[in-house]
């Protein structure tokens, strides 16, 4: 039992820290901070989540179900898609600029008329 | 969805008190029944029965998980590839979510999903500002996951 629950523990905790890995190499390779977002908010979450997990069933043994740690995963889990939303809607009102190659932006006209709205208030 | 809860919960109670037992099992016995006759009863509500939603509601969360999986294969896949061939851009989203707690759902949903990332929601809440890692091949695939997104969802709330 032991064994088999310290093999579980090790794979999460490597795939958790593999992942936050991913996430700081994306960080640094990709170009504009719209990619960059996407990188943090989901290799990020997910790394987190694996490492809990992994000290979830480390302590199981020890000290049975830890609540806490229950808890914080779902808290990651629940606000991290939302700070990557809110960081990407800063950078996209004050004018941070796609990625040169970008294809498309359908935002720009709204953005545009909401902005000159506000000038004229 | 509440009133029908607060049934079933009084009804396991009452249990509890019919056999003069007070711990878990009991309480858990008297629940089923009580869902079996809330089941027997369910012409006499106005809703749907409430176990449906509470399928439909743990639907949503195993999908929420399958996409948050997917959508981390995809970023190693970009992000640990020799060359970076990724097309990214902003598309518009029309929804036909009303309440505000369903588009915080959609859109925490899509921002999880492979990539994708809700940049702004329009004004009058009917369209979502989408930023797409590669806008080519995603587009028509997209529109097939909000779909199935939305309603799931909509199974939730009606």
């Amino acid at each position: 039992m032991t064994e088999i629950s310290s093999v579980v523990v090790a794979v999460f905790v490597l795939l958790g820290s593999f992942l936050s890995l991913v996430t700081t190499i994306g960080l640094l390779r990709l170009p504009d901070i719209y990619s960059r977002t996407h990188a943090a908010s989901k290799s990020a979450t997910l790394g987190v989540l694996f490492i809990l997990l992994g000290a979830l069933v480390f302590f199981y043994q020890e000290s049975g179900l830890d609540a806490r740690l229950i808890l914080g995963i779902l808290f990651v889990f629940i606000t991290s898609p939302v700070a990557g939303h809110l960081i990407s809607r800063a950078a996209y009102y004050t004018n941070v600029p796609l990625w040169g190659k970008s294809v498309r932006d359908d935002l720009k006209v709204v953005s545009k008329e909401k902005r000159s709205k506000s000038v004229q208030h | 969805m509440a009133f029908q809860l607060l049934i079933n919960l009084t009804i396991s109670f009452v249990w509890m008190f019919l056999y003069n037992a007070w711990d878990l099992p009991t309480f858990i016995i008297g629940y089923v029944v009580g869902g079996l006759i809330l089941f027997v009863v369910r012409r006499f509500f106005h809703q749907p029965l409430y176990l449906i939603k509470v399928y439909a509601i743990i639907k949503l969360i195993l999908l929420f998980f399958k996409e948050l999986f997917l959508s981390n294969v995809t970023v190693v896949k970009h992000v640990l590839s020799p060359k970076l061939n990724i097309k990214p851009g902003i598309f518009a989203l029309e929804t036909d979510l009303k309440t505000d707690w369903e588009i915080t759902l959609l859109s925490s949903l899509i921002t999880l999903t492979p990539g994708t990332l809700v940049v702004d929601i329009s004004e009058d809440q009917r369209t979502l500002y989408i930023h797409a890692m590669n806008i080519e091949d995603i587009e028509v695939s997209i529109s097939a996951i909000k779909n199935s997104f939305e309603r799931a969802i909509m199974e939730v709330s009606q």
